[in-house]
């Protein structure tokens, strides 16, 4: 999950009850000690508590909030050593075309500033295997740094494909070669072309679990690749929300928020998010994407409409929770635990 | 926690065995010696380093990194002695291993997962409140509420049958009888051992469970590949072994807490909302799992003395959730105080991760209660029940007068 078009709901000062960026992202105040150039317009940021203290813990996978000085909120993969209770490591593109995260990131963001720390929070978590593929796409490389660290650790047997522009742009890519050798593939497209999915995906294998972080397109062609494997064998992060087919319904629907006794009507124009603010009713938010995982609110009553890039198929059949940022409702009638 | 120094303190050294029926029925005075005696007490009758202060104590459960879990949490150093059973997935690993069936199993378990479990609870605890007072004023509420309430809702919620589940109550406390030392305690249940781990593994294969249980859940984790195959039947096992005996004496502490303070039963009643906060602060003031080991990776500094490598270390969590330091009046059993904190369920990564069913059944329980019973006092002497890990009970003979 890095930070591409993921952009702070919040504005402290609009005084209408919506939360403002240190509420959004339930943040603590670390201070950056550190910031390094790793490849060309990526760099890495050290975070630290102001005390020293020990950091809440993490998984491979896990994200965390940074809420920056001027009030934006970025998501960012953890990509430093969890042994290492004292510091978070992250690691952050420019991106040209993103909204101004990743530029105060590069441009402004120095040691000894403070910023806003939501989280940590795994939605992409490495799961039991013996044998591990993981495909990275340029910055895509973070959440998946850990895992071939822990993979291992835990004596598999794993490749990582790490596909990127130019060999220049790529990070981490000397030292994982030289601490892996032959088990990492290093794909500078502007020498070699394309990652070659078919040579390692061409035959499913029952005892090999897929982890994919990288660019909508690389997603889709691992998609594609992994169509015949078994379900579940395929893990996959966005940089940004899922395409998503149209909602289930057009029309307008009710939410019900049993715990404050309250209903609202939900206008196709607007989120459900948007709507149970209007009715006072506070809700933790911050990508407002459907891809930070912040806003889960039980779902007492009714079916959602999932439309978040987080929840398993198996988790939305469940219909007992729902990202109210951007799900929506199936039926006339959602009842929440609001 | 720092890695060893140049020089170091050499902590004080005890020769008292805290798994002696003498402390385990009533470890307080102990609790308060080791407290006061330093911030490392070294155990030579265990060749243990014990932490009492909870300073330390918060410190050890957080740094899973210097005080490791793998190599056991009971006395029994996995380095060199064989497990007595392959060890639970969750309570006796560490990171990495440790990622997968915690992530599992605290989805299984969050507050969004119970709520289906919340409208049914409340049914059995009022059903069963009702059975009991309609059987007359006077009762063992440990026998007839604290072991009751748990064995009616928590073995339908993981979804195991209903043949043999009177093993589950004398597995758990095998269980954590093994956590201590191989006393007298353990020996009673030598005889029976392989019986009810026999009967307590074979509840955990997939065909034993209903389909739409906690057990059941952990199988179709291992279908989305979430946990191997392997894994499933051993974090179905935790379950078992670490659900039923803990919230029973968790929820014997709530009704000692309110048989000996009448007053803050009626604050109770006046204001049900409290069920949680009192929980909470009986967790704190019985701290049913009394303690656990860690086993340190490396030679750590422990506020200037040195605990070795590869040797345990004993945190007393009862003697944690009463220091001084860290509490006001910390003997007291008072509603009005934040229990926030408390180590009573650990902390850290190996936090007890069905802490959230333990609330609901205590909510569950109080809030019945709370409805129907007007007063209750006890009406003999509680006895306690000698467990090498749990601050156990054995009756809490009370009466009660029934709301009109």
């Amino acid at each position: 999950m890095v930070g591409t078009n993921v952009v702070a709901d919040a504005d402290p000062g609009t005084g209408e009850g919506r939360p403002g960026p240190e509420k959004a992202a339930n943040a603590v105040t670390l201070t950056v000690t550190n910031k390094q150039q790793l490849a060309e317009g990526v760099v890495s940021v050290t975070l630290a508590r102001p005390d020293g203290g020990r950091l809440p813990d993490w998984t491979p996978g896990s994200h965390i909030d940074l809420v920056l000085p001027d009030g934006t909120v970025r998501q960012y993969s953890l990509c430093g050593d969890r042994w290492d209770a004292h510091t978070y490591r992250i690691a952050v593109l420019r991106e040209p075309a993103g909204r101004g995260g990743s530029a105060y990131v590069h441009d402004r963001l120095r040691a000894g500033d403070r910023v806003g720390v939501g989280g940590p929070r795994n939605h992409f978590p490495l799961a039991p295997s013996e044998s591990y593929v993981f495909i990275a796409g340029g910055i895509g490389i973070t959440p998946l740094l850990p895992m071939v660290r822990q993979a291992e650790l835990l004596g598999a047997d794993w490749q990582l494909l790490y596909g990127g522009r130019s060999r220049a742009s790529m990070a981490f890519r000397d030292e994982l070669v030289a601490a892996y050798g032959e088990r990492v593939h290093v794909v500078p497209q502007d020498e070699l072309g394309l990652l070659d999915l078919n040579a390692c995906l061409g035959t499913p294998r029952a005892d090999t679990k897929v982890y994919c972080c990288g660019p909508a397109p690389l997603l889709a062609a691992v998609e594609d690749a992994c169509a015949s494997w078994a379900p579940y064998a395929l893990r996959t992060e966005r940089f940004t929300a899922g395409d998503q087919a149209a909602p289930v319904r057009d029309g307008a629907f009710e939410v019900e928020l049993r715990r404050s006794g309250r209903a609202v009507t939900v206008t196709p124009g607007i989120s459900v998010l948007e709507a149970v603010r209007v009715a006072g009713v506070d809700v933790l938010s911050s990508c407002e994407q459907g891809t930070c995982g912040t806003c889960l609110t039980p779902v007492l009553d009714g079916q959602p409409d999932h439309r978040d890039s987080i929840l398993t198929d198996h988790q939305r059949a469940a219909n007992d929770c729902m990202f109210v940022c951007v799900s929506r409702s199936c039926g006339d009638r959602l009842v929440l635990d609001l | 926690m720092t890695e060893a120094p140049v020089r170091a303190a050499t902590p004080p050294v005890s020769d008292v065995d805290p798994f002696s029926d003498e402390h385990l029925l009533n470890p307080e005075p102990l609790h308060q010696a080791l407290r006061e005696a330093g911030p490392v007490v070294y155990l030579s009758h265990y060749d243990v380093h014990a932490l009492a202060r909870y300073e330390q104590v918060h410190a050890a459960l957080v740094d899973w990194q210097h005080f490791e879990s793998g190599s056991g949490v009971g006395l029994a150093n996995f380095r060199h002695e064989e497990p007595w059973r392959p060890p639970s997935l969750l309570l006796e690993a560490d990171p990495p291993r440790h990622d997968a069936p915690r992530h599992v199993l605290r989805n299984i378990l969050a507050p969004p997962a119970l709520r289906r479990l919340q409208a049914a609870w409340s049914a059995v605890a009022e059903e069963l409140v009702d059975e009991v007072l309609a059987q007359g004023p006077e009762f063992n509420a440990f026998t007839a509420l604290a072991e009751a309430f748990p064995l009616r809702a928590f073995p339908d919620a993981v979804g195991i049958g209903p043949e043999g589940r009177e093993n589950l109550l004398p597995y758990g406390n095998m269980a954590f009888n093994a956590f201590g030392p191989r006393n007298d305690l353990v020996a009673a249940d030598a005889d029976r051992a392989g019986d009810l781990s026999a009967w307590v593994n074979a509840q955990c294969a997939r065909e034993a469970l209903t389909e739409d249980g906690f057990g059941a859940d952990i199988w179709a984790a291992a279908d989305r590949g979430d946990l191997t195959y392997e894994q499933a039947p051993l974090v179905v096992r935790s379950l078992l072994t670490a659900g039923v005996d803990t919230t029973v004496h968790a929820l014997s502490a709530c009704l000692y807490a309110f048989a000996t303070h009448p007053e803050k039963w009626q604050r109770l009643r006046e204001r049900p909302e409290l069920a949680r906060v009192a929980f909470e602060e009986a967790m704190r003031w019985q701290s049913p799992v009394q303690t656990f080991f860690r086993t340190a990776t490396t030679d750590v500094n422990v506020a200037g003395s040195v605990v070795p490598e590869g040797s345990k270390i004993l945190m007393f969590l009862g003697a944690a959730n009463r220091d001084p330091v860290r509490w006001s009046e910390p003997d007291r059993f008072d509603l009005t105080r934040d229990p926030s904190g408390h180590v009573g369920f650990g902390m850290g990564l190996h936090q007890c991760v069905g802490q959230h069913v333990a609330r609901l059944e205590a909510e569950a329980l109080l809030t019945a209660l709370a409805r129907r019973v007007e007063s209750f006092e006890l009406t003999g002497t509680p006895r306690r029940h000698a467990n090498n890990t749990l601050r156990a009970w054995e009756s809490l003979p009370v009466r009660v007068r029934p709301s009109a």
